[in-house]
């Protein structure tokens, strides 16, 4: 073995140390906190034992919540993907001097607090917010419109936090494509649309591949937005686990659905990785 | 050196190309005869890619018209140009296959099934490549791969086949061997070529004629053959091979002679190939290759030859040729590259060098 070989390891060693103190600790936390008992006294006693998994399958209420949450990440992940791939081939076939201002402002969301971005809709779509007020000043309608609480909202929310991620990754993918593929095409008889379908889309697949993970996963695991923009029936699995947690101070039992959630997001992403590939993200990544 | 009988194929028609203020390309006029291999050749930035990428229709003409077959083009959109372009860095598409790479252009050009194979197989074949249908791009070499955008290109049977730099990004050895290729492919199909290149040697080895640009405009238009020997300008003089400009004044002129004194005095002849008269100020051009420099002992004029006398200054051994900088008198250096009939010259040898009138040619001075 050469005598440097540790040299690798010890630029790692950083890194490794905080994802081990801070990720692998107190993940391993959870999965023992979810087999312990809950007295009826509210003291959580050390125990091994399936009571907390079996009340999570014992009825079809917890289940629901986490096919809804799927579900809800499914929808979101497509409809980043239709709203992100357009904003994203502006900015690859524009070649306007603005291209850096136009994606700082991609970003810029960022810089606000997401609680104050997501509570703001509020202020537009609530019964005394914007629209509402507009609509009642010049007499279209006579009472509030209930627009906020639902589905819908709950999507917005989470779009509006989601979308930039998708956009980047999209955009990077595509900036990443030689363009006299696109002349190589042309000049072999392809129109501007059928050079898009044969050369820029199928190139461009890694980064919505990889857009589409990241927001797949941060859908699942997020309760901001079901939490202000959604009504009692939108609740996510997160909002459950909270609610747990830090409403009934129950941790055996959020821990166990905490451990469900992360063994089928692991499902998923191992699922994705051995057929798409998770090395398609960094190679969005790449650039040029 | 004329083969104006052939109809031209591609007709350039006070063609110009302006980006913003920028003039890539000065009007001008050029034509390209069918079966031809014309190179567009230049330093970067001339324009020749310009040129090239008009023809395309991947960039458009600020003025003037191409034509192709006599039909005007200038509005034809690219695809329904029937043109093959083979860029620099291959433009292989990286997702599909060898076959699905070669058989793009016949997709979308309605070929039945049956014959998209064989044409396949027949391209693949003539670039000496057969059996990497399956394969993908990448897992060829930069040869095999730029030997793949030209089956590619071919296989559409193209009216005008365009090469932007093919050669450049290939190494050394390589790129020798593949012009040899470009050359014996383009002789076997008679396919109309424009070839852009800022190598002077894959210009004079390829190509039916030569178009010389600097800063967008045409420097002068021939076969390799004129265009070298006889460059009509300093500019070309200067970017093909290695020339030796000697500055001078018309003495006299005869039915056969020009007769110039050079900056050291001493008075050389030039083949009269008219337009000069006494008195005027004149540039000869001299191929480094044209001199013939002798031991000063040995030395024996050939009667009707212009020589004179010099001391080796500086010389390189280059394997097959030696080149040596002969001063002569009044600080006047001149390049001499010898064959090494003899043997090496010592530095501070006096020689005689020795040159045909023919050899002189006379451009009027700039």
């Amino acid at each position: 073995m050469k005598s440097d070989s540790w040299k690798p390891w010890a630029l790692l060693a950083p890194s490794m140390s905080a994802v081990f103190l801070l990720l692998v600790i107190p993940v391993c936390f959870v999965i023992v906190y979810s087999f312990w008992l809950r007295a009826p006294s509210g003291a959580d006693i050390p125990a091994f034992q399936f009571g907390n998994y079996a009340k999570f399958f014992e009825d079809f209420f917890y289940p629901k919540i986490l096919i809804r949450t799927i579900r809800i990440a499914f929808e979101t992940v497509f409809l980043c993907v239709v709203m992100g791939y357009i904003p994203a081939y502006f900015f690859y076939r524009s070649t306007t001097r603005y291209k850096q201002v136009f994606l700082l402002l991609i970003m810029l969301p960022f810089w606000v607090s997401f609680i104050i971005r997501t509570m703001s809709w509020i202020n537009i779509m609530g019964d005394t917010g914007l629209i509402n007020h507009f609509l009642l000043k010049i007499g279209l309608i006579e009472t509030p419109i209930s627009m906020l609480y639902n589905e819908f909202t709950v999507l917005m929310g989470l779009i509006m936090y989601l979308l930039p991620f998708m956009v980047l990754n999209i955009y990077v993918s595509l900036e990443g494509i030689d363009k006299s593929l696109l002349e190589a095409a042309r000049c072999m008889g392809c129109t501007e649309w059928q050079a898009f379908r044969e050369v820029t889309l199928p190139l461009s697949l890694p980064g919505v591949s990889a857009g589409c993970l990241l927001v797949f996963v941060l859908t699942a695991g997020t309760y901001l937005p079901p939490m202000i923009l959604g009504g009692p029936g939108n609740d996510m699995i997160a909002n459950l686990i909270f609610k747990r947690v830090i409403g009934t101070l129950d941790w055996p039992f959020g821990s166990a659905i905490s451990v469900i959630l992360l063994s089928l997001l692991f499902a998923i992403v191992w699922t994705y990785n051995r057929y798409l590939g998770i090395n398609q993200i960094f190679k969005s990544f790449q650039g040029d | 050196m004329a083969t104006g009988k052939k109809q031209p194929i591609v007709q350039f028609k006070g063609i110009m190309k302006r980006f913003g203020k920028v003039v890539a390309v000065e009007k001008m006029d050029f034509d390209i005869e069918e079966g031809s291999l014309v190179t567009l050749l230049g330093p970067s930035g001339c324009g020749k890619t310009t040129l090239l990428r008009m023809v395309a229709g991947l960039e458009e003409p600020t003025e003037g018209d191409i034509f192709i077959k006599g039909v005007r083009i200038n509005d034809t959109p690219i695809h329904k140009r029937n043109l093959g372009m083979i860029f620099q860095n291959y433009a292989l598409f990286p997702h599909k296959t060898i076959f699905e790479n070669v058989a793009f252009g016949l997709k979308y050009r309605d070929v039945p099934k049956e014959d998209v194979t064989q044409k396949v197989t027949r391209a693949l074949e003539m670039v000496r490549l057969p059996g990497v249908e399956n394969r993908m791009p990448s897992q060829l070499s930069g040869g095999q791969q730029q030997r793949i955008a030209m089956a590619r290109a071919i296989v559409i049977e193209p009216d005008v086949l365009l090469m932007d730099e093919p050669l450049s990004a290939l190494d050394e050895n390589l790129r020798e061997e593949m012009r040899r290729e470009v050359d014996n492919l383009q002789q076997m199909l008679g396919v109309t070529t424009i070839f852009v290149t800022h190598d002077q040697r894959e210009a004079l080895s390829m190509s039916d004629k030569i178009l010389v640009m600097k800063d967008g405009r045409k420097q002068q238009e021939g076969p390799p053959e004129v265009v070298y020997n006889e460059p009509t300008n300093h500019f070309v003089a200067d970017f093909l091979g290695h020339s030796n400009f000697i500055k001078g004044e018309v003495v006299a002129v005869d039915d056969q002679h020009v007769d110039v004194r050079i900056e050291t005095g001493d008075v050389l002849f030039a083949e009269n190939k008219g337009g000069f008269s006494k008195g005027d100020a004149v540039e000869m051009i001299v191929r480094a290759q044209r001199f013939d420099a002798f031991p000063m002992e040995e030395f024996e004029p050939t009667e009707g030859l212009n020589h004179f006398e010099g001391r080796i200054k500086d010389r390189s051994y280059m394997g097959g040729e030696v080149s040596y900088f002969i001063e002569l008198g009044n600080n006047r250096e001149i390049h001499v590259i010898s064959m090494m009939r003899t043997r090496i010259y010592n530095l501070g040898e006096a020689v005689s060098v020795q040159v045909a009138p023919h050899h002189c040619h006379l451009i009027a001075l700039e």
